[in-house]
């Protein structure tokens, strides 16, 4: 295990209070068989209204880490170690009276899946109505009236009537942007979405994308988001953090990492998207595949696939080593790499 | 909706009646003669034949069943053979001493077992859940003549509590669950009539339970920040229509009465009436009551089916 590294704040976000901290956050998945890492010492922060992406690919502990920073992770089948702080409370070590207070009102969280995480027998309506009623103690016509207002915040056509529909009855992006009604019923300031869009038609994503980007700058919302899509992340992040079996390994603005990544790992992600390649040449994949958690090799995770590996790789696990203003890096290399070729992947706003 | 259930009540004409073709034939596919427990051994052929003709016994089996059906569907069940009351009068009477026992098992059953199954399915692989397993499977597997027996032993022969046999001195009519001097009656056998739902529905309801809430939607409920209470509310909600199902059924059981409950407690219901009839072959009497039980069972069945488009918006109403 390396030292734990201590994150320098953005300069330009230093005037603002940090919304959130996460200061070596570890999860582990304990079952009869042991203990399984799924979160390795994980860092980043974020200012108020900020949007970090994290990117990785499915296993890589982003999904995880997301719901640690809520303690929505199964009790006793798992362990949360590490510093979650947000407005300055540390959220691990919270009564669940404080947590339950922060979770809904202050904190939100968009799930994957529209179509299983919607209550199949509630109506819309009494879903978004439920969670006002719960933080504000509104009455219930009150807060009937509110999710109308937060249906058409998410621009659902005919709102009203979609207000007594059940989710079966809505199409997977209405779905979508229902939950995100529900996750925006009490205005919080921080949004975690986990892969808001990857469960929806190519069309619908984009839609969904706007209206979630539009969203977050209209109400300030400090915002991560969790994704597998580089484009997304290119679209929306002005912070980048990049996972591999359960570390970050490369932190940063989105500028840094997208159009010069540093890790071995976050250049062979850029170098296999579509855009911006010829036509005629193959699409450049990282080989292999990545390792099994419950069995970790004693180096650095990656150097099994890593072209630049050598046997210190092997053996021990990289620090973190700084990079640009306030990201950081996890590789042994990180100096001695070459520039990075051309990428191809450009940094575009909507 | 009205349409839906009109459309439900339409369906459930055909089942009856194939129920009711059953119903009549079985008896005729058990071995033996009705006739035969009438006459005196030393009756002449002519008054047998008499006797045929007089029950309707010499016609063709399916103008049987249709001169049967005929009077069945005016309420007309025919006369037992034994009493010589009408059978109709004869099975009400006993199915209402089922129902007052069954209707007040199943709620029993269902509220303990609703309490029993959510506490478990909450504490899968806990002490809590392992106490609510055995007592499902406790419920499922003693034998419940057995059960009463012992109920019998301990209340009414050890500590004297509650009567051991039989219906309050006022019989059917004057029953009522508000009356202690009647209720008392009751309790016992009711009890052990609870037993086998209590570990039926406990267990469905572990399950379906359990299952809600491996669902992602209980995520949201507690990102949402809502209490236990709420999600309780939200995993029972979704559990619902299958517990419904599984009540709906062990309803129907029970008011088939329950032959060997009713026997060790004497209570006079469709159980006990059923095996005087089939003991004393009086075919009217069986007839009638198999008939009544069968419709009931398909009523049932139509209720449990539009009380689970009601809980479960899923279902399509149209």
């Amino acid at each position: 295990m390396t030292a734990p590294s201590k994150i320098v704040a953005d300069p330009s976000q230093a005037a603002a209070a940090p919304l959130l901290e996460v200061e070596n956050l570890h999860v582990d998945f304990i079952s009869r068989a042991g203990r399984t890492p799924a979160v390795r010492d994980v860092s980043f922060g974020l200012a108020p209204g900020e949007v970090l992406c994290i990117l990785g690919e499915s296993g890589s502990g982003k999904s995880v880490t997301l719901r640690a920073l809520m303690r929505l992770l199964p009790q006793g089948r798992s362990e949360i170690r590490g510093q979650v702080r947000f407005q300055g409370e540390d959220v691990l070590k919270m009564p669940r009276r404080a947590l339950n207070m922060l979770r809904g009102a202050r904190i939100s969280m968009i799930f994957q899946e529209p179509m299983t995480a919607l209550d199949p027998v509630f109506t819309i309506g009494d879903q978004i109505a439920e969670t006002v009623i719960r933080h504000t103690g509104a009455s219930r016509e009150k807060a009937m009236a509110r999710a109308l207002e937060l249906l058409e915040l998410v621009r659902i056509p005919s709102a009203e009537r979609r207000l007594k529909a059940y989710p079966h009855e809505l199409s997977g992006g209405l779905r979508q942007r229902a939950m995100i009604a529900v996750s925006l019923s009490c205005y919080p300031q921080l949004l975690l979405a986990d892969e808001p869009t990857t469960a929806l038609d190519a069309t619908v994503q984009i839609q969904i994308l706007i209206l979630l980007k539009q969203l977050q700058q209209d109400l300030g919302m400090g915002t991560i988001f969790v994704t597998h899509d580089l484009g997304v992340a290119a679209q929306i992040a002005d912070k980048i953090a990049v996972m591999y079996a359960g570390r970050v390994v490369e932190y940063g603005s989105a500028e840094e990492v997208l159009l010069n990544p540093s890790h071995p790992y976050a250049r062979g992600m850029l170098a296999s998207t579509v855009s911006g390649q010829p036509r005629d040449r193959d699409i450049a994949a990282i080989p292999g595949s990545p390792p099994d958690m419950r069995n970790l090799p004693a180096g650095c995770a990656f150097a099994p696939r890593c072209a630049f590996a050598t046997d210190l790789c092997h053996r021990s696990e990289p620090g973190l080593t700084q990079r640009g203003a306030f990201g950081h890096v996890s590789c042994h290399h990180v100096h001695r790499l070459d520039p990075p070729a051309p990428a191809g992947a450009s940094v575009t706003t909507l | 909706m009205w349409l839906y259930i009109a459309k439900r009540v339409l369906y459930a004409i055909p089942i009856a009646l194939g129920v009711s073709i059953i119903c009549f034939s079985l008896v005729y596919l058990a071995p033996g003669d009705p006739i035969q427990s009438l006459i005196p051994p030393d009756a002449s052929d002519e008054d047998i034949a008499a006797i045929r003709r007089l029950y309707g016994f010499d016609k063709p089996v399916v103008f049987q069943y249709f001169d049967w059906l005929a009077r069945a569907v005016t309420g007309d069940l025919g006369t037992s053979l034994q009493s010589n009351r009408p059978v109709l009068n004869e099975v009400t009477r006993a199915f209402g001493n089922t129902l007052m026992i069954a209707v007040a098992a199943v709620i029993v059953a269902f509220v303990l077992a609703t309490i029993f199954g959510t506490l478990a399915a909450f504490n899968l692989g806990k002490p809590v859940d392992k106490v609510a397993t055995s007592i499902s499977t406790l419920g499922v597997s003693i034998p419940n003549y057995w059960m009463g027996i012992v109920l019998v032993i301990l209340f009414s022969v050890q500590w004297r509590l509650l009567p051991a046999t039989g219906m309050g001195g006022d019989g059917s009519d004057g029953f009522s669950w508000f009356e202690w001097d009647q209720a008392r009656y009751a309790i016992l056998p009711m009890v052990t009539m609870a037993m086998i739902p209590l570990g039926v529905v406990t267990r469905s309801t572990r399950s379906a339970v359990a299952d809600t809430l491996s669902q992602d939607y209980v995520q949201l409920l507690r990102a949402k920040g809502l209490g236990e209470g709420r999600v309780v509310l939200h995993a029972l909600r979704n559990a619902l229509p299958q517990m419904l199902a599984v009540m709906g059924l062990q309803l129907g059981y029970l008011i088939g009465g329950s032959i060997l409950i009713e026997t060790v407690f004497n209570w006079p219901g469709t159980g006990l009436v059923m095996s005087r009839a089939i003991l004393t072959r009086d075919i009217p009497l069986l007839q009638g009551t198999i008939l009544i039980l069968a419709l009931s069972f398909v009523a049932i069945n139509l209720i449990v089916d539009l009380l689970q488009t009601l809980v479960d918006p899923r279902i399509k109403r149209s």
